[in-house]
């Protein structure tokens, strides 16, 4: 691996066998507890991610499950209003920064540089700090669950609520830094994304050759780096206000309680779509290819994708509506919010195409996408209801609102990811998951799933506000209520069955072919899983469907080395090759850094002084981090 | 309104037998409400519409049977086209029915009455205001409103942020700390109708119901005038011990009695206590049990409440309940 003496060897000079155990040299993760810290192989990482965010999914489900329980009917007495109030917020909490936004980022991890041509993501180690804090903000929020500590005040933390005048103890500031945690890894990992997807796809695939995900990813990594700068802010002025004594949400020192909601939303309305558009995009993938045909549209469908990002900041202030804005300025978000009926409209108009023009074969992934299209249309529609302003008023708070925000997250992004990992568990472990049991679980989350929220509908119009942690039986909501709680019980088994069939196939599903779905993007050019390197030599795009277009002959580009790590740069538009770079080897670095930044946040809950004294080992783990190697950096 | 009976919306109507309730944005009792509830009901008919469609092009495209050389991507972008057409002529009207809508809910009347509500940790404080001074008084989580009248709700939090929400009259607006909001509407039917906090305020956001009841100018009037005057004077010894147990115990830093020394202004003013229906925010009915349950464990029955538990013995509960009760 050292530059010095040796001449450089390239994989032009070599053949295949060769040049694969020269690769798998340069780029493999060392066993044990070293390679498990070390490592910044993007699968890795990524799988990494996807198990731990699901892990999140199945507490945040007893949480969910334990709400139920406390509802079914009047007056029970399950939780206590604190408990009750900790689990609704863990739920929302849990459910948004540690499953929803990083699980959909990990699956772009994992399946970005792979399905671009190239060898590793861009900023790998960067990759494994942002994990490593993930993991330590997910460990932290949970721990301090544990420990009766949880935060109370609502995934949303109104001030003054969680201000320091009513949010006592520390619950409020456990929110605050679980945000700054997940939010530094969610950026970090939109920063990626970004160069990933601009600077390092395979010669040939220009933008119009981009697969509908990696679009996907691409534009919620924009949104990202736009939409997460506001809450940090927020959450990091709450936490000014509770510990240092700013008055940044106090009005009676000048302060201003909307100006919370205001920076809250202008993140928290992005947030939706930073969920919903990678689903999109998974969608979009499983139609073609259980269609056996590209995506109908697909100038369209990228159009839709990016004005719905752009659109995605001009309606926060729908979550506003019965906060006393000024009449023209609701009207605005109204309009705002109706409108992006339409790009969501041209997308599922284009699949719907897409399904009537195909060949399809009604494997699991596509019942998946049938599950989806009909109940998030369901949920859309529901959408324009509450974007209307004055029916908003009777809705908002309600019951309604939270039948129509899971079925679009839900419906809209879980039934789509779900999907997505029967589609890709063959890529990421060799081997297929069970169809039969597949088609229970795409049966029981779906009837589950809808038998348990519509009727939250009705509940909603009948006046059940939501956050409530108990009912009186004069209010008649025990019916509904009883039955949405006995329907939940349909989903967990759904989602338990799925668990059984992941842990089940892992090991003893059957093998996979190489391309057993017969996709035509590039991450089926590969062995499955795919090896350290990823692809022996980087494939060369002639078309937006390589794989059905050229298909027993993908052609190569040779010149990169193979004895240390390099990749290929190519251009923003025609992806011309324009540079050899390196890419980092492992480290334990971003681990320790990881570490040290944890230190740092945790502790500043207890005392500000620890941004100070902490600063120091974040900064001696940075030196170490990004010491000069001596690698050339990028080679024309 | 026609579309009620549209024959989609079947399921939702039978699944909703409940809609009738006096907590229910469907089973309206002001013009407001009455204008909400034709929205809503236009709103679910167009969406039921537009999903039935969509599900059955996607059943049929699922189903159909394939014939070679169909493929007519022409004939294809034609139709998603006229589909996005649809959708945005679609959502700009119900836009401009929306915003008519917010147009015609607003109503200004020189005659309306004037009631500043204050939304507390877990209550709501009620203030019928008038340029005279001596009109004006406060009680607490119970609203009487004339019917017909307009009233003009000036909406005020003195701590956290509540939002006011009387489904069969009008929909929710926010009490917000450091601001002032509005809400006008126009009860149209005599009859009681429930709200309750629509925005998350703590541990009791569950517990913070009000009453508004609507009834005939006269009977307004006649309760108006009660609420006026002073406490009603204790008549047995038993009320006259318990009015001396709520002077001196820790009651009286906190309530006002007009009429008795007692003026706290933290918890809700308990001049007429015992003439509104329910204790504690629509936790109790009224009626001494209650009362006597209430004042002997409070953080039992609404854990987390400001109101702390003050020790008394048997007999001073027994008279202070007894007080509290007569307070008509």
């Amino acid at each position: 691996m050292s530059d010095s003496g040796n001449p450089p060897v390239s994989d032009a000079q070599l053949e295949r066998p060769e040049l694969e155990s020269r690769l798998a040299a340069t780029w493999r993760t060392p066993g044990g507890l070293w390679g498990v810290l070390s490592t910044v192989d993007h699968k890795i990482i990524g799988r990494r991610y996807i198990v731990t965010a699901f892990v999140f999914l199945a507490l945040g489900g007893v949480l969910a499950l334990l709400m139920r329980l406390q509802l079914s009917s009047s007056e029970r007495r399950v939780l206590s209003t604190d408990w009750y109030n900790q689990v609704f917020t863990m739920h929302g909490a849990n459910m948004m920064f540690l499953f929803a936004v990083p699980v959909m980022e990990a699956m772009a991890i994992y399946l970005l540089p792979l399905m671009v041509g190239t060898r590793n993501i861009a900023f790998p180690r960067l990759n494994a700090f942002s994990y490593w804090l993930y993991l330590a903000g997910g460990v932290m929020l949970w721990t301090a669950f544990a420990l009766n500590m949880a935060p109370d005040v609502g995934w949303f933390a109104y001030v003054p609520l969680s201000g320091p005048q009513f949010g006592a103890g520390k619950r409020a500031d456990i929110w605050a830094q679980m945000i700054t945690f997940t939010e530094v890894s969610a950026l970090a990992v939109a920063i990626e994304i970004v160069v990933t997807v601009l600077k390092q796809r395979a010669p040939g695939m220009t933008l119009q050759r981009i697969p509908l995900f990696v679009w996907s990813m691409l534009v919620t990594a924009f949104l990202v780096i736009l939409a997460m700068p506001t809450i940090m802010i927020a959450s990091t002025s709450l936490i000014l206000d509770r510990l240092v004594g700013t008055h940044f949400f106090n009005p009676s020192e000048g302060g201003d309680v909307l100006l919370w909601q205001h920076l809250f939303w202008f993140f928290g309305h992005p947030e939706v779509y930073i969920i919903f558009l990678p689903a999109v995009g998974m969608v979009s993938t499983l139609v073609a290819t259980f269609a056996g045909r590209p995506v109908f549209g697909y100038l369209a469908m990228v159009l839709a994708l990016i004005s719905t990002g752009v659109l995605a900041f001009g309606l926060w202030v729908h979550h506003m509506f019965v906060v006393g804005l000024p009449r023209v300025g609701e009207s605005f978000f109204t309009i705002s919010s109706m409108s992006i009926a339409i790009p969501a409209g041209v997308q599922v108009f284009c699949w719907l195409a897409t399904l009537w023009d195909g060949r399809l074969s009604f494997r699991v992934p596509l019942l998946f996408v049938i599950a989806f299209l009909i109940t998030f249309v369901m949920g859309g529609l529901t959408g324009v209801m509450v974007a209307s302003v004055p029916l908003d008023t009777q809705v908002h708070d309600t019951y309604f609102v939270v039948a129509h925000f899971h079925y679009v997250l839900i419906g809209g992004a879980v039934f789509p990811l779900v999907g997505a990992i029967y589609y890709w568990f063959p890529k990421m472990s060799g081997r297929l998951m069970s169809e039969r049991l597949g088609r229970w679980v795409v049966g029981l989350l779906f009837a589950g799933f809808n038998l348990t929220f519509f009727p939250m509908h009705i509940l909603g119009l009948m006046g059940m506000p939501r956050r409530i942690y108990t009912y009186s039986p004069e209010m008649h909501w025990d019916t509904l209520n009883l039955f949405s709680s006995v329907s939940a019980t349909i989903v967990a088994a759904g989602f338990l069955l799925f668990f059984v069939d992941v842990i089940r196939s892992w090991r003893h599903g059957p093998l996979a072919p190489e391309n057993p779905w017969g996709a035509a993007t590039l991450e089926w050019a590969t062995t499955s899983p795919p090896p350290s390197y990823n692809f022996p030599r980087v494939p060369v795009v002639g078309s937006a469907q390589p794989l059905w277009d050229e298909r027993d002959s993908v052609a190569v580009a040779c010149g990169l080395r193979v004895d240390r790590r390099e990749l290929l740069i190519t251009s923003v538009v025609s992806a011309q090759p324009q540079a050899r770079d390196s890419s980092p080897r492992n480290s334990i670095w971003p681990f320790f850094a990881a570490l040290a930044s944890t230190l740092m946040l945790i502790s500043s809950i207890f005392t500000p002084w620890a941004m100070v004294w902490g600063s120091v080992p974040v900064l001696i783990t940075l030196v170490g981090w990004f010491w000069p190697k001596g690698t050339p950096e990028d080679e024309g | 309104m026609a579309s009620r009976t549209f024959p989609l919306t079947l399921p939702t109507a039978l699944l909703c037998s409940g809609c009738t309730g006096w907590q229910s944005a469907l089973d309206p009792h002001a013009i407001q409400a009455a204008r909400l509830e034709h929205l809503i009901w236009l709103f679910v008919a167009v969406c039921t519409v537009i999903w039935v469609t969509v599900t059955v092009v996607l059943v049929v495209a699922l189903l159909r049977r394939r014939t070679p050389s169909t493929h007519n991507d022409t004939r294809m972008t034609r139709v998603v086209s006229a589909a996005v057409v649809a959708t945005a002529v679609i959502i700009t009207g119900l836009t401009i029915v929306s915003f008519n809508a917010t147009r015609g809910m607003g109503s200004s009347d020189a005659n309306a009455l004037e009631i500043r509500v204050r939304g507390y940790q877990w209550w709501w404080e009620v203030t019928y205001l008038d340029a005279r001074a001596d009109q004006v008084f406060t009680t607490a989580n119970e609203l009487h409103l004339p019917v017909g009248r307009t009233v003009h709700l000036q909406l005020a939090a003195a701590d956290v942020i509540h939002s006011f929400w009387v489904p069969n009259l009008t929909g929710k607006q926010d009490l917000i700390p450091g601001r002032d909001n509005t809400l006008s509407f126009t009860p149209g039917e005599i009859g009681v109708y429930r709200g309750q906090c629509a925005e998350f305020c703590g541990l009791q956001h569950a517990h913070m119901a009000l009453l508004v009841i609507v009834e005939s100018a006269g009977s307004f009037e006649h309760w108006r005038r009660g609420q006026l005057g002073p406490a009603a004077t204790p008549r047995g010894a038993e009320e006259k011990t318990g009015k001396a147990v709520f002077e001196n115990k820790a009651c009286a830093s906190c309530h006002n009695i007009q009429g008795s020394s007692a003026s706290g202004t933290v918890g809700p003013d308990l001049t007429h206590l015992a003439s509104r229906r329910y204790i504690a925010s629509g936790l109790l009915q009224t009626n001494r049990g209650s009362i006597a349950a209430w004042v002997a464990d409070p953080q039992t029955l609404k854990p987390g409440n400001n109101m702390p538990r003050v020790t008394l013995d048997a007999s001073e509960l027994n008279a202070l309940s007894a007080y509290l009760a007569s307070l008509q």
